[in-house]
């Protein structure tokens, strides 16, 4: 593609919080990001799955710039990633969020909307200029250019995530995180955004960080999957190997989980014991042995690195 | 296919009413709230119009004409419709002059605490953690008194006037903003639109006054509904008191601090400014409950 | 005999920007051992249309049904005190926010025991009892320590348990579960889909499933009704549903999904659900619905015979041969 390297390189990311903890309590730790590296190169889409609780948000505002890895590091176009650095590499990264009624300012003007970004990174840019640019998002994003004066509780949830979308790509961005960007809308309208984003993706030549639960979603959109679990990643890999020859036990039951639209396909589904385990009190070894069919005492001892063929997998015992 | 998801997005939008109209509609909703908004908007005319309307000069004194009562009474002459005081002054004149004070009042000490208030608040929201607690503690401190009693007291350290008594006031009123706006931003700050903002580099001051802010309004408005009237009383019980407007101004409290002793003998120089105090404070909360129903959502019916 | 039936029901709410539609003209009938599953998206009305069965809508709602009959007993004639003692005894709902439906401040055990409570007349020791076994109907491990568990110590699927456990135990005919698995991740969602069904089949009582996902509906639903801005659209078999979709939105709805997808680009609906400013003359779909002509715009579409799915459509989709001429 155009650029040399990917848009995005992380190694053994990692995000803790200090939890609790009072007068006469130590605080505890949770790990809510580990060990998570990744890459995505332009025009890719790079999901990643799991459940809640797994870790996938932290991940999006560390991404974002938001907060600041606790171990590990990251590369924007090859440029690392400091906290000093966040100003300018800012540009780079944009986000997109789920619930498009929180996402949007509803004491703002869609116009205003659009050109806060500008304002506050381009403050040479004069209003005739940052206008000129709203507007020419309007089209991008197949929003009428009328509706630039108008306040975002006039507008459906489809055509709000379109504007959220648009203010995203106002600087330009390299990189684009989708938290959840179609959870929260309607069937009918949840295409139009996907097909929206595809074709974002290739007129612009962006790289995608699509965070997601919903497989059938993600099977539709991803290059490259990464599947977390418990803050984890425990498998990561190219799209169709991933469903077609899941390694990880948990990524079996996931996909064995997602209800398929065809009654015909009724099938035995994977069962999975017990719940997502509090984070607080995560197992020492791997993270999914509790709920895992085939656990062993290995499992429960010792944690499981990411390795192996034809792509990584954090288990001991892989299907394939 | 392509073309028919281009034309998706940009459909008409919905005709839905715009928010000032549906603000409208609920607001008037509430019989009571409307009454008491034409209330108070007379209570406003009467008050920027008071020289115009008042028959005569507050401070003019009618010799002959001392303690007369109202029209209705043996007495009583269209002369002085209300009556007259112990020194001959015009109850209604006194009255419809002593409108602007309380506005003035009400006005004055609205704004310095909400002022004060949504700063301090919008401060302590955004502070690391230890500037929050001195900030909120601080402010712990300031509502543990009795907030007439500690009124009274700021205005004997700075001395008996209406003006140190509205500042006394907005002194002792300003907490309530502060934890409000602390509560709002609080809430709105782990919102998604403002950590868009931050995505798109937003600085500190720009989240508090630009992003966060103009969300956090609804609240804070109908509070300076509501203490718009706690200041009025306020401030005639400091008068009462003799602790606020000095006679001769007509001020409704001190009105009723000068009419004590006549209380048995001529019932009219009491009442009247009662009247007009209860009546104003009881139009401006009937107001404000009604814009608490209008703007606060969690409220609103479907 | 149809447990529930309801012929022309509709449900108007008086807002501020006067009356609005959220039901309008819908029939349901559910048998005894049958689950239907009601599809559609925001909007569409298929929450109010079974809160309005329950009587649980608020006083700005109008209800008006030609007939609403749960077990032979009609509805809409029964008073307050009588219809209480049938909702949440043998009619029993489950919503979608597990963590919102159960009462913060009491233990989930205490909760189960005022419904036993209120609706049997069994002593303390039974219904301890029952609850312990209700606990482990639903797979509730350690039941005697759960039930003394405040809601917020329990996990959202854990509390959705609970949610089906009190809703079950009354031993209701009917359940009618909105929404039951959007609010949890998709291993518990399955394990709440499996819950459903097997208590279904076990007690032989009716199930109303009601849900926006697809997926939901074809792994667990028998028949399958369709709604759209608060009409039925279409009411069918699942199977045939899904291969032989007779109402425009139905198939369309069908195309969209992701996971049925040929290439990169989805086949999208264009527009948005009509709200209370917008709603189109005529079919409401038509403004959307690619086959759409002048009548369509017009005139009112019939409701179809059971073989074409009692599509509300002039045209509808894969009618055989003699029916189109």
């Amino acid at each position: 593609m155009s650029a040399a390297g990917p848009v995005i390189e992380a190694r053994d990311l990692g995000r803790d919080y200090e939890v609790g903890g009072g007068l006469f309590r130590d605080p505890g730790i949770v790990r809510a990001v580990a060990g998570t590296s990744f890459s995505v190169e332009a025009g890719k889409t790079l999901a990643v799955v799991g459940e809640s609780g797994c870790g996938k948000s932290t991940l999006a505002r560390l991404v974002t710039m938001i907060e600041e890895p606790t171990s590990g590091s990251f590369a924007i176009a090859g440029t690392e990633v400091t906290p000093d650095r966040w100003a300018e590499l800012r540009t780079d990264v944009q986000i997109v969020f789920q619930d498009p009624y929180g996402s949007l300012n509803l004491r703002q003007k869609v116009g205003q909307i659009l050109e806060e970004p500008l304002k506050i990174n381009r403050p040479r840019m004069t209003a005739k200029e940052r206008r000129a640019k709203g507007l020419e998002m309007m089209r991008l994003v197949n929003l009428r250019e009328e509706h630039y004066d108008r306040y975002p509780h006039m507008f459906s949830g489809g055509q709000r995530q379109r504007i959220a979308v648009g203010r995203a790509l106002m600087l330009e961005p390299k990189l684009l995180v989708l938290d959840e960007p179609v959870s929260a809308l309607d069937l009918s309208i949840q295409s139009q955004i996907l097909n929206l984003l595809n074709d974002l993706q290739e007129r612009l030549d962006l790289a995608y960080l699509f965070i997601s639960h919903d497989l059938s979603v993600v099977r539709h959109v991803a290059d490259d999957i990464l599947v977390m679990y418990l803050g984890r990643p425990v498998e990561f890999g190219p799209k169709d190997e991933i469903f077609d020859a899941p390694r990880h036990p948990y990524t079996k039951a996931l996909i064995s989980a997602t209800p398929s639209a065809d009654p015909a396909q009724r099938r035995e589904r994977i069962k999975l014991v017990g719940e997502l385990p509090s984070p607080l009190a995560a197992p020492p070894g791997c993270p999914f042995a509790p709920r895992c069919w085939k656990a062993r005492d290995r499992c429960r001892d010792e944690r499981p690195a990411m390795e192996g063929e034809p792509h990584p997998a954090a288990c001991f015992f892989p299907e394939a | 296919m392509a073309d028919a998801s281009a034309q998706t997005g940009k459909q008409m939008i919905g005709t839905r009413p715009s928010r000032l109209r549906d603000f409208w509609n609920s607001f008037r909703e509430n019989r009571g709230a409307v009454i008491g908004l034409y209330v108070f908007l007379a209570f406003l005319l009467v008050a920027v119009f008071a020289p115009l309307i008042a028959p005569y000069s507050p401070s003019a004194q009618f010799r002959d004409a001392i303690l007369q009562p109202p029209v209705w009474q043996d007495g009583g002459t269209w002369q002085f419709a209300l009556g007259t005081d112990a020194v001959g002054r015009d109850m209604l004149s006194r009255l419809i002059h002593g409108a602007r004070f309380s506005f003035f009042v009400g006005i004055v000490v609205v704004v310095v605490a909400v002022t004060g208030g949504v700063i301090i608040g919008l401060i302590a929201g955004f502070a690391p953690s230890w500037l929050d607690a001195l900030i909120m503690r601080l402010m712990d401190i300031i509502l543990a008194f009795p907030s007439l009693l500690l009124a009274l007291v700021l205005v004997a350290v700075l001395g008996p006037t209406l003006l140190n008594a509205m500042i006394a006031i907005a002194l002792v009123l300003q907490p309530h903003y502060v934890r409000l706006t602390r509560a709002s931003v609080m809430s709105e700050r782990s919102k998604d639109y403002v950590t868009a903002s931050r995505v798109a580099g937003a600085g500190r001051l720009r989240l508090m006054f630009i992003t966060v802010l103009p969300n956090c309004l609804a609240p804070i408005i109908v509070q300076a509904a509501l203490s718009f009237s706690t200041a009025i009383l306020d401030a005639a019980a400091l008068g009462f008191l003799g602790m606020g407007a000095q006679p001769p101004t007509p001020e409704w409290g001190t009105m009723l601090a000068d009419a004590r002793e006549f209380v048995l003998r001529a019932w009219w120089v009491v009442t009247f400014p009662g009247i007009a105090i209860l009546v104003t404070v009881l139009a401006i909360n009937l107001m404000g409950d009604g814009l608490r129903d209008a703007l606060d959502p969690k409220l609103k019916r479907s | 005999m149809p447990l529930l039936t309801i012929r022309n029901l509709s449900v108007t709410f008086a807002t501020a920007q006067g009356p609005f539609r959220a039901v309008d003209k819908v029939d349901v009938d559910v048998n005894p051992g049958e689950i239907l599953a009601i599809v559609g998206e925001s909007g569409s009305g298929k929450s109010v249309s079974m809160l309005a069965v329950m009587g649980l809508l608020p006083w700005t709602a109008t209800v008006t049904a030609d007939e609403m009959t749960f077990d032979g007993r009609d509805l809409r004639a029964l008073s307050g005190p009588a219809r209480r003692r049938i909702v949440g005894n043998q009619l029993a709902m489950i919503f979608q926010e597990p963590m919102s439906s159960l009462n913060p401040c009491f233990t989930v055990g205490f909760q189960i025991r005022e419904a036993l409570k209120k609706h049997t007349d069994m002593d303390k020791a039974a219904r301890q009892a029952r609850c312990v076994e209700l606990f482990e109907m639903v797979g509730i491990p350690a039941p005697e320590r759960r039930l003394k568990a405040f809601p917020h110590q329990l996990s959202g699927g854990m509390n959705q348990r609970v949610m089906i456990a009190m809703a079950i135990a009354c031993k209701p005919r009917l359940l009618i579960a909105d929404e039951p698995t959007t609010a949890l991740d998709v291993t518990i969602q399955a394990q709440i889909l499996d819950l459903l069904t097997a208590l279904q089949q076990e007690t032989g009582m009716g199930l109303i499933l009601i849900t926006h996902d697809m997926g939901v509906v074809a792994e667990t639903a028998e028949r399958v009704a369709v709604q759209y801005a608060g009409q039925k659209v279409e009411d069918q078999e699942v199977q045939a549903l899904f291969d032989t979709p007779h109402h425009p939105y139905t198939a369309a709805l069908l195309a969209a999904l992701p996971e049925r997808a040929t290439e990169r680009r989805l086949p999208t609906i264009p527009g948005v659900v009509p709200g209370q400013h917008d709603r189109p003359a005529g079919c409401l779909f038509s403004p959307r619905c690619r086959y759409a002509d002048d009548v369509c715009r017009g005139t009112e579409p019939p409701v179809q015979p059971d073989a074409l799915g009692r599509a509300r459509c002039h045209y509808p989709l894969h009618a055989p041969q003699e029916a189109q001429a």
